[in-house]
């Protein structure tokens, strides 16, 4: 500061002032405006994936996408038409053995790590493990119930599939929950607590109804992964040709009907890949919409 | 006598009650369940190391450390290496992580530097979410069907003409590195572009201000000041990415060929960890079966190790601002 004061008095009185009106060839402003449109390009460049995806599931997929496609069997070797009910009624019975596993245990495991004891050390080291678990490849969690499940029963099976799941689906679970309840007001439990309740009655008074949008939230988005996922199915629920008759054998499912028929040398089977892709998806897509219109009444309230 | 008016509240006139003991018993019974489901977390985990380690445990007696320098992958001979499954899925996921983390990054800059209109940012971030939204095994059909036949030619043109160059030394004859690593990229873009645009909003609206009044251009604000402040956040963002990048299977089991090789070529095919699982685990003895436990036991220790690191830049960060704050 003092040095800067000295040279204005130094210098002489014809002093040029540095360019203060905007010049759009200087260099940094060339810089910049070269900047803002690399920018642009990659953002752009970005979105160029998913529309060519969405293009060819709509295009490829949409056209063979009727009742018989998503009704009848998978055809096998040179055979036509053909479709893939078995691996919807499969995929949807297996996400649903998943979430009954997964969302009681990660919700009642969030309501410890966010309200009955949040500084414990169980909480903090479950948390952390959580969130661990989340980036935890999910063939492992195939290959853990492979050993656990697979080879103590002895048959590849629904079960197993459904368990695999439910391993990948508990920590998402746990922690979306867990951030809904931190948005419940530290007032409005007070008030509860003030009045005499129990720490349950708290929480299935004012904690549960306050955040259940957040909670539905992260458990819808951990329901839509978990029915796209494929590879912890590979070796637990393998894939059938046929309709499932009870949860103890080997099940059908579109991720993975996706992966054998995309290898195959057959158009049909190819196309039928395609569409079983859009239907997947779609699926996919179903609960992500879900989710967002569950989220946002928690903003109009 | 004088008039108590909380003796008429308390005696049955209010529908305000206080716990009873059953209420207590409940309350107690309800407690201990939250604990042992927030412990089960902590045993699944444990089980989860303690299974894959005596189901590999044979495989460990066996083969040693050999196991994890050794580069053949051979269930007759009985001998067992994962040299380029590692190289494989490490080379893999660092392509990925240069291409989705410069893409993620930019992403992430352009939607939380006010470049665009706030309908066209929703936009845009609907897109990044549902670019994660879709299902691994799509994206390898959309690879198989799409991203190569549409490489080949851009492979074969580099090939031809910059041959010379390690990076293009062989012909793209189908599957391999360079549509596996791009749809990698693609992969954990989102997951990079939201840690790092959450980086970005946590910087207090201050520090753009004072740069502003600088007479900063914006670019020489986002350069010098945004982007140096939030760096540890993008740091996370790029290294939980690479986590990401490292355990996925079903894409990179479609596009790279499972081919055991060690290469420095783009072109060429190659092999994870993860899809070796994929494919040889559901047609395999029970031999080959434990050295393939063996491998997604150090799968898992890769992981585990960079996720670690990840969640710690993470936590780093967020202390860092919310201590500012």
């Amino acid at each position: 500061m003092n040095q800067t004061n000295e040279q204005v008095q130094v210098l002489p009185p014809r002093l040029e002032l540095p360019g203060l009106e905007k010049n759009v060839f200087e260099l940094r402003a060339l810089k910049n405006f070269f900047l803002t449109g690399l920018v642009w390009g990659l953002a752009i460049l970005a979105s160029v994936p998913l529309i060519s995806v969405i293009y060819m599931l709509i295009v490829e997929g949409g056209s063979r996408l009727d009742l018989e496609a998503v009704t009848a069997l998978p055809p096998a070797g040179f055979e036509t038409g053909g479709g893939f009910g078995n691996a919807i009624l499969g995929t949807l019975t297996m996400v649903g053995i998943a979430s009954a596993l997964s969302i009681p245990i990660g919700i009642m495991a969030a309501l410890y790590l966010s309200i009955l004891n949040p500084n414990s050390k169980i909480a903090t080291t479950s948390r952390f493990l959580a969130k661990v678990l989340t980036g935890f490849p999910s063939i492992l969690a195939g290959v853990f119930v492979y050993a656990v499940i697979v080879i103590t029963t002895g048959t590849y099976s629904a079960w197993a599939g459904g368990v695999a799941l439910a391993v990948l689906m508990l920590p998402t679970v746990t922690l979306a929950a867990e951030e809904a309840m931190k948005q419940v007001p530290q007032k409005m439990k007070d008030a509860a607590f003030g009045m005499g309740c129990t720490r349950t009655q708290v929480i299935f008074k004012v904690v549960l109804p306050t955040a259940l949008p957040g909670i539905m939230t992260g458990v819808i988005l951990a329901v839509a992964g978990a029915a796209g996922e494929s590879a912890p199915l590979l070796f637990t629920a393998l894939f059938s040709n046929y309709y499932m008759s009870e949860l103890a054998e080997p099940t059908a499912s579109l991720s993975i009907l996706i992966y054998n028929f995309s290898g195959m040398p057959f158009e049909n089977q190819i196309e039928l890949a395609w569409t079983a892709s859009l239907v997947l998806v779609m699926l996919v897509l179903f609960f992500n919409i879900m989710a967002r219109v569950v989220g946002r009444t928690k903003f109009r309230e | 006598m004088v008039h108590n008016p909380f003796k008429d509240a308390a005696s049955g006139k209010t529908l305000s009650a206080a716990p009873t003991p059953s209420d207590y018993l409940k309350d107690s019974i309800f407690r201990s369940f939250a604990y042992f489901c927030a412990l089960s977390i902590i045993l699944l985990v444990a089980y989860i190391v303690f299974e894959l380690g005596s189901q590999a445990l044979p495989a460990i007696k066996a083969h040693g450390l050999g196991f994890i320098t050794g580069t053949t992958w051979d269930t007759n001979k009985g001998e067992f290496g994962v040299l380029p499954e590692i190289w494989g899925t490490l080379y893999s996921s660092l392509l990925a992580l240069l291409i989705g983390g410069v893409l993620g990054v930019a992403i992430a800059i352009f939607l939380t530097q006010g470049f665009v209109h706030a309908k066209i940012e929703v936009i845009f971030r609907t897109i990044i979410e549902l670019l994660a939204a879709i299902p691994s095994v799509v994206y390898g059909l959309w690879g198989i069907y799409v991203l190569i036949p549409l490489l080949r030619p851009v492979a074969l043109w580099l090939h031809e003409n910059l041959g010379w160059f390690p990076l293009f030394s062989t012909e793209l004859s189908g599957p391999g590195l360079a549509p596996a690593a791009l749809v990698l990229a693609i992969m954990i873009l989102p997951t990079v572009a939201a840690i790092s645009a959450d980086a970005f909003r946590r910087i207090p609206y201050k520090v753009k201000e004072a740069a502003y009044g600088m007479g900063a251009t914006k670019w020489e604000v986002i350069l010098k000041v945004m982007l140096p402040t939030a760096s540890s956040g993008i740091l996370a963002g790029l290294v939980l990415g690479f986590g990401r990048a490292l355990g996925e299977t079903m894409a990179l089991a479609m596009l790279i060929g499972n081919m055991n090789d060690i290469s420095i070529s783009l072109f060429a095919p190659a092999n994870t960890l993860a899809s070796l699982l994929a494919s040889t685990f559901p047609e395999a003895g029970q031999i080959e079966i434990q050295a393939l436990m063996y491998a997604s036991l150090v799968l898992l220790v890769i992981t585990f190790i960079v996720n670690v690191a990840g969640l710690a830049v993470q936590q780093y960060t967020m202390r860092k601002f919310e201590g500012k704050k």
